[in-house]
Order: structure tokens, then sequence, then C-alpha cells
């Protein structure tokens, strides 16, 4: 049974004229018509790889050399966790501008807990994500409850913030972190098997995930071929889950060959798993998109959507809390000139990812994509010694273009 | 007699659906020329390529207007040439006012600076043609749809219109302002002004129609010479639907039971004008297995009372007691509403009922995604047979429920709203003219739910401002005036002319 089939046939209530819903094009789901309705999804995947593959020639092989990977992802680790929580912030419809300050407070408040007041390092991490939790949450109770434009908000928090980080700081830079806070960000999964050379660990879970990964994809797909809507083709199917699944396992390979998986590179995993799974399968989810796609029906339709967004703001502080751990422990000190503009580097992830500035629309996997994008492209251009001027100019063309691309296939759809 | 129109063999396809094939429309000089057909049947996709929203070279065939072949690639290139759209969803901005709106885009400025006092006189003008009484400063939010559907045309007017095209204009209007409207037509044809009148309210085709055209399926079925012979409303079905439809109501077998919605001393202010009371204590009931209407002109405070009880979604200063099964509920957020049993379809889907930019399954299940989920986690493949059984039941026109609902015409959007609400299984279901932009037969189906659910035990409140269609389903009628209810009639003892004079009566007080 195909989709289009499913559209002609009728119930058996049917008028008798039923002659259904027009003429509909002859033929099973048409790979063309698949591809332009789906051409972001799989578009910002290709970009991914079409630019990781550029500079991987362009640098003569250094971008995906196991050292130059690793680093790859350390550096981009705060912009992807913020970049997860922004999606959900953009597509209720909102902004936050205010994430980059949350995060250089965040960090110096961490600072000061840990190397001037000698607190725990696990007590300061699980203060520093409540306190991120509170900051979002305040600002979101203007946002959701008085109805105050997030832009003007999160604006005021930007400056709030930065201030305070000033303040906690009292100007200066604080460090160095304890060794096992830097963990946090420059360690790496620990090795059960001893094999030189390889962390067999690290690979076993890169299997694992891929197949992982695999297993969850093929039995969604029987599921929906269960309930009688499969409308992406099978070669289709085949060829984005063998892509994923061979890039994983690749990865995991050249960073198993260096010092293994970083302990950063797990939280992301688990993050863009428990969020894709949040935007995609629950119910909270769903409703997000339903508040961003249009407010008014959505709360008529029985949908609490102040509490909802006041959720969202109160999350994206902890994700920003949670990046300001992560970027402090990397520095090893915190600096008042932490975070800034990295709201702006998020924001651009997420639009590039896919999502749209009206709200309703944008995924977890297209943000991530985007931020590395954007990750992959600084490294590259690094490099081959770009200076910092074209590649402030060239990272704006791109995620003008990624923009201008979304708008043009909005119309023609 | 000239033609001032003639769309050629015109064929449209969207991915994965031939709205039009090989259409033929001709449209004579200063004629109201009618276009009837099912929902879905391309109405307004043909009008749409008249007007250039969708330009030359997005559709095959040509567009001969005034003896020349046009190729439209906007709508400034149609209005240029003296076509004016009217689109079944209305498109002004709410928080200008009346004149800012009807010349927008078009302002009567010098060197870039408006005139406000010209502007202000002479949309005043079109709004005395028109027939609207308002202030020309007014906002265009603060009126309600029939007042916006008089807006559009005043703008047409100020527009130096020779084609008006309306399509769908008084779905929202009661049958005085339809008929005020239709006159307004019939006027246009005196100064030459030819128009193409698309509507579900076929005794108005017949009544002011100089031809009618029929579309089936992206097809051109017949063209009816009204001159020639005189067409009735059972012609047009006929050849809508391609037989005749013996009935318009289904029959109904009441089993009436005990008090479900009991509503006493309900009060409602205008959420801006604190001192202007919209609904006035009003008290009203429905029982089990009843079908309730609730009837009034345009204006008379239904949609504002039905909206302040589910959830206070509309007004202020809300006072009064609503029982669900002789218990007091709280309904005061819409959350509680429908955990009470309440639900409450608009009758305005584009801002109330949907979102638009979702497909079709997912508006479908939104009111209730409990009833797809397990938990938190929503069971795709539920939510899936869910939808697809909807679409089944209230026919709905779609390549795919994974189709955005923006894609589907206005009387399938209508549908999908009322498949939302179904689902949502309520006690008590309040219903905002919920054939709006239905055709006649599709209503025959909305009409055998509603009886459906009334034979389950359900209660029903339907707010119409087609009387017959009130007369025809109800069991029992309200009438509703300027906020208060003014009278309340069994169905047996109901009449057109009864509940007209309930209204004027208290109209005079
Ligand atoms: N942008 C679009 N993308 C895909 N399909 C579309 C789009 N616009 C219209 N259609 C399809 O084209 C067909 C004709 O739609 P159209 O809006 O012209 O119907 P209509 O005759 O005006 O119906 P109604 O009486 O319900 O308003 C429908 O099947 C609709 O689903
Ligand atoms: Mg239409």
């Amino acid at each position: 049974m195909t989709s289009d089939e499913q559209a002609v046939g009728r119930g058996p209530g049917d008028r008798a004229a039923g002659r259904g819903a027009g003429a509909l094009a002859e033929g099973g789901p048409s790979h063309f018509h698949f591809i332009r309705t789906h051409l972001r999804e799989y578009g910002i995947l290709v970009a991914l790889i079409a630019i990781m593959a550029f500079f991987q020639i362009a640098t003569d092989g250094i971008l995906l050399k196991p050292v130059n990977l690793t680093n790859l992802i350390l550096q981009n680790s705060y912009i992807v966790i913020m970049a997860v929580g922004m999606l959900l912030v953009i597509v209720s419809g909102n902004i936050d501008l205010s994430v980059g300050s949350v995060l250089g407070f965040v960090g110096a408040l961490a600072a000061v807990m840990i190397v001037q007041w000698d607190v725990n390092y696990v007590v300061t991490g699980i203060a520093c994500l409540a306190v991120g939790a509170l900051i979002g949450a305040a600002q979101g109770y203007w946002i959701a409850y008085w109805k105050i434009p997030s832009f003007i908000v999160t604006l005021a928090g930007m400056l709030v913030f930065r201030g305070l980080t000033l303040w906690v700081l009292a100007g200066q830079s604080v460090g160095p972190f304890p060794h096992s806070f830097q963990l946090l960000s420059s360690g790496f999964i620990p090795d059960l098997f001893a094999v030189k050379g390889l962390n067999v660990f690290s690979l076993l879970l890169g299997i694992a995930a891929s197949a992982g990964l695999a297993a969850l994809a093929l039995r969604s797909r029987l599921r929906a071929q269960k309930g009688g809507v499969v409308d992406e083709p099978l070669a289709f199917f085949l060829a984005k889950n063998g892509l994923v699944a061979v890039a994983i396992l690749y990865m995991t390979w050249l960073l198993a060959a260096f010092r293994g998986l970083p302990n950063v590179l797990i939280i992301m995993a688990l993050l863009i798993a428990l969020y894709s799974f949040v935007t995609t399968r629950t119910t909270t989810g769903r409703r997000i998109y339903a508040l961003g796609g249009n407010e008014k029906a959505a709360r008529l339709s029985g949908i609490n959507t102040e509490r909802l967004t006041f959720l969202t703001f109160a999350n994206m502080g902890m994700l920003a809390a949670l990046a300001g751990l992560v970027f402090a422990a990397r520095l090893n000190t915190a600096t008042p000139k932490a975070g800034i503009t990295f709201e702006l580097d998020v924001i651009a992830a997420v639009f590039i990812g896919g999502a749209s500035m009206s709200g309703g629309v944008g995924t977890v996997v297209g943000a991530v994509a985007g931020a590395f994008i954007m990750g992959v492209m600084n490294n590259g251009m690094s490099i081959l010694g770009i200076g910092i001027d074209y590649q402030q100019v060239i990272k704006g063309l791109v995620l003008l273009a990624a923009v201008i691309f979304d708008v043009y296939n909005k119309n023609k759809a | 007699m000239t033609h001032i129109l003639e769309m050629r063999d015109i064929t449209k396809t969207f991915p994965g659906v031939v709205a039009l094939d090989n259409v033929n429309l001709q449209v004579r000089q200063g004629e109201i020329h009618a276009l009837a057909g099912e929902n879905g049947a391309g109405k307004s996709t043909l009008m749409k390529i008249l007007s250039g929203v969708y330009p030359y070279g997005d559709y095959q065939g040509d567009i001969v207007y005034e003896g020349e072949v046009k190729k439209f690639r906007g709508i400034a290139d149609s209005e240029a040439e003296g076509i004016v759209i009217i689109h079944q969803e209305l498109a002004l901005v709410p928080e200008l006012s009346i004149a800012e709106n009807i010349f927008l885009g078009n302002e009567i400025a010098r060197f870039g600076v408006i005139d406000w006092h010209a502007t202000n006189e002479l949309a005043a003008d079109h709004l005395k043609w028109v027939g609207l009484k308002e202030s020309p400063r007014t906002k265009v939010q603060d009126l309600g749809l029939g007042k916006q559907q008089l807006v559009e045309i005043a703008k047409a007017l100020s527009k130096e219109v020779k084609l008006l095209i309306l399509d769908e204009p008084t779905s929202s209007l009661n049958e005085q302002d339809s008929a005020a409207l239709l006159k307004l037509l019939a006027e246009f044809r005196e100064r030459g002004i030819s128009s193409i009148l698309i509507s579900h309210k076929l005794n108005e085709i017949s009544q002011v129609a100089d031809s009618i055209t029929v579309l089936r399926d992206g097809t051109t079925v017949s063209t009816l010479d009204c001159a020639a012979a005189s067409i009735s409303e059972d012609d047009i079905i006929r050849d809508m639907v391609g037989r005749s439809l013996s009935d318009r109501f289904p029959p109904r077998h009441p089993k009436i039971g005990e008090l479900l919605l009991e509503v006493e001393h309900w009060s409602v202010r205008h959420p801006q004008h604190l001192d202007r009371r919209v609904v006035k204590d009003a008290s009203f009931t429905v029982r089990r297995g009843e079908v309730v209407g609730l009837a009034g002109l345009m204006g008379a405070g239904r949609t504002e009372l039905a909206m302040s009880l589910f959830g206070r979604s509309y007004g202020a200063d809300i006072a009064g007691e609503v029982r669900i099964r002789g218990k007091a509920v709280d309904v005061s957020t819409v959350e509680r509403a429908i955990a009470a049993g309440l639900c409450y379809a608009t009758e305005d889907r584009k801002s109330y009922g949907l979102v638009l930019d979702d497909i079709v399954k997912h508006n479908l299940t939104l009111a209730n995604l409990e009833g797809v989920a397990n938990g938190p986690v929503i069971d795709h493949a539920r939510e899936i047979r869910v939808a697809e059984d909807y679409r089944r039941r209230l026919n709905i026109k779609t390549s795919s429920i994974a189709q955005k609902t923006l894609n589907l015409s206005g009387g399938n959007q209508q549908k999908v709203v009322l498949g939302k609400w179904l689902f949502a299984d309520p006690e008590v279901l309040i219903l905002d003219e919920p054939t709006r932009g239905i055709d006649v037969g599709a209503k025959y189906e909305i009409y055998s739910i509603i009886t459906d659910l009334a034979a389950a035990g359900k209660g029903i409140l339907v707010i119409s401002s087609e009387m017959p269609e009130l007369l025809g389903i109800c069991d029992r009628i309200y009438v509703m005036n300027a906020g208060r209810l003014v009278g309340e009639l069994p169905a047996a003892e109901a009449s057109q002319e009864k509940i007209m004079s309930m209204i004027i009566r208290t109209a005079e007080k």
C-alpha cells in the first residue's frame, strides 16, 4: 500500500461522486516529490558532509586527524549543548539572547565556589545547574506570564549577567580548577580493555550506538508500515541510516585511535538523544511545536502555553549553565570575557539547522548539524590560515544562504 | 454579449495532486457569475490563478481578459487590470484601522505623506456604500468576521474594480448581511462591474447569479445559463455531486435524557472596554442526547458566550456558574474545561482552530494527545490510525495525513477542526458555525455526525447563522440578542419568523 493509493482509496461511507482528491499523480510515492518535501532535512546532513569533505581535502587530511577531530568536538561542545536548548526556545516562537552571558556567569560562579571557597566540585556542579535553571525560570516568568517579548527580557538578561560575571570575578580571571573538575571537558572515558593504541571500550560504545540507532529507525519504520503510512522510500531510508551508522563508526574509530571518546561527547550524545526523543516522541514536544505554530490555537486546544514557555526558558538556562561548566573546565579558568557573542553562534546554528524564525519548525538533529557546520568551518578555516576577518564574513554568508534556501523552499512548496 | 474573461484549458498541479484539469470558465461583461463545486473541487485554486497568486508559468492554459491573453506575474498585475480578489481567508491587518486597511498599498498621499483627512473621508464613503456602520478609525481587530468582510469589499471598491472575485463572501455572514451583500453585487452589476461569486449557499447562487459554472474534482462539469432557463438548487447539486440529494437533513429520533450542562447567570465584559457587557446574565441548559441551537444576529454575543465558557478564552470579569451533570465544575482554563468534558470548536479556523503550518495528523490529535500516547510518549502508529480514521469518517480530501493543513481547501480545513474536537470526545460539544464553508453534501455528513453524537448521549450546542440549519437539526433553540438570551423555543414550534420577531422585539425595547 503506497501513500498515494491511500489518498485515493476512500472508506465505505463515501459519497457516490467521490473520484478522489483531484486525480492524483500516477504511480507510487515519487522519489522526486519526497525529496522536494524533505529537502531541508537531508540538505543539512548533506551540507555538513560536503563541508567536511571539502575541508578534509583542502587541509590535506588534517581535519579528520584524530587529534583535530577530538579538538573539534571539544571546541564545539558548549555551542552544541546550548543549541539543543535554543532549538526548543526558537521552536516555541521565542529567542534567548542571554545564553552567552549566563554561560559566563555560571562559569564564574563555579570558579569562585571551587577555587576560592573550596566547595566540592560535584556540589558546585549541581548548584550551578540549579542556578542556571533559576535564571532561565526568572526570565521565562516575565516572558510567559507577563507576555514581555523574549527579545527584550533576554536582552536585559544578557546585560545583567554580563555585569554580574564581572562582579563575581571582581574583574579578574579565576583559576585554575582542580584536575577532577577539568575532566568534565578534557577527560576521556576510561578504557576497560588494555589494548595499546586503541581504546576498545570507546569503539564498542560507538558500535553499540550505531547499532542502537539503526534498530530504532528500523522499528519505527516497521511500525509505520503496520499503520499503513510510509512516505520515505526504502532507498532513502537505507541510504540515510547507512550513512549515519558509517559516520558514527568511522568517527569512533578515529577517536578510539587517539585517546578514546571525550567525556563531553558522551554528555552531548545523551542530550541529543534525550531532546530528539522529547521533540519527536513526547506530548510535551508536540505541544511546543503547536505553541510556536499558532499560539492561540494551541491554547484553545487545552495546552498550557504559559507553563510550556516558562519551561523552555528554565531548560535553556540549565543547559547554558551546563555549557558554562564545560567551557570553564576547558579553559581551566573563568574569565570575565567568557561567552561573549556565544548566543549569536548558538542562534545561528539553530537557524542553519532549519528552524524558522516564526516558530513551530526545527529539529534537534538539524540544530546540532548546524552547530557542527559552523564548527567545522571555524576549524577548517583556521587550519588553512584564513584570517578571522574573512572567517566572520564567510560564516555570515553561510547563515544567510541557509535561511534564504529555507524561505525559497517554502515558497516553492 | 461580450466576455470580459475567458479562462481556457487551465491545468494546475501541486505535488501529488492535480487540482485543476483543463478547466474552462467564461464570464460575460457585467454579469454575476457563480462558481460552485464540492470542497476541494478547485474553485479557490482557479481564482488564485486568475488573480496572479499563482503566477504565469505556474499553470498551463490561457487567461483571456478583455480580449487579450494576460500573463499575470503577481496580484499587483491583476489589480492593475481591475481584477480584485477577496480571499476565503480574509487578509486584513488587524492592528490597523478600517481606513488604513482600505487604502493599504494604495495610500492617499502627497510626497509620501498620508492625507488622513481625505483617507478617512473617502473610507467613510466606501463604508456607507457597503452598508457598514463603523467609524473608519475603528481597528479591524475590534470587528467581527462579517464586518471585516465588508471592509474587504470597501477595499476592493477603492481600487477601481472591473472584475470582483469573492471567495465565499457570505460564509461568515448571517442572512440579513448576506442579503445586503448580494444586493450590493447586483448594484455593482448595474454599474457594469462583473463579479465571480464562489459560494456553498446554493440559494444565494440561484438568486443572484446570471450564469453558473460547476466544478467537480478539478474539471468543469457544466455551465448553466440562468437567463435561458430557471435553475433550481437541485440542478446545481446534481452537477456538483453527480446525483441528487433527497434530504438536506438526516432523520432525528431524539432520546433526551438528564441535564448535562447548566449555565447560570453568565456575564462577560469586553476584554478592552470593560464598561461594555458582551454577555448579560445568560442561563441555559443542554440535556443528554439533545442538540440545542443558539440563534442570533452577528454580534449578538454567541461566540463570546461560548469562548468565555471554554476556559475563559474571551472576555474579562466573567461571572456565573457552570454545572455538568449537576456538579459545579471549574472551567477557568481550557485544560480544565476539556477535563470537565466541555469542548468548543471555533468558527475562526485560521486564527483559533488550526496550526496551519503543521500537518493534518498533528492537528487532528492536538486536543487529545493523551488519546494517542502512553504516558508522555506518543504512539505514532496509534496516531496514524486515529488520523486515518477521522479522515475517512469526515471524508477529508487531502493527498495524505502528512499534508500541511495550509494546503487543504477551506472546507476540508473546517473538517479537520471538527475532527480534532470529535477525537477529544467531550460530553458537551459547542460547535460554532460547524458548516461554514462546507459543501451541501458534506453538510449532510456533518449533520449526521452531530445526530450520531447526540444519539450516543452527548449534548451538543450549535451556534449557527443559518437558521434553516438550526431548524433542521436542533431539538431546542435559544435566541440571543445584544448579549442576552431573549427566548427559547422547542424546534417543533420554531420558525425563522418567530426567531426574527424575538430578536426584533427585544431590539426595540
Ligand atoms: N498549496 C497546495 N498544495 C497542495 N495541494 C493543494 C494546495 N492548494 C490546494 N491544494 C489542493 O487542491 C485541491 C483544490 O483546492 P481548492 O482550495 O481550490 O478547493 P475549493 O474548491 O476552493 O474548496 P472549498 O470549497 O473547500 O474551499 C484540493 O484537493 C487541495 O487539497
Ligand atoms: Mg476554497
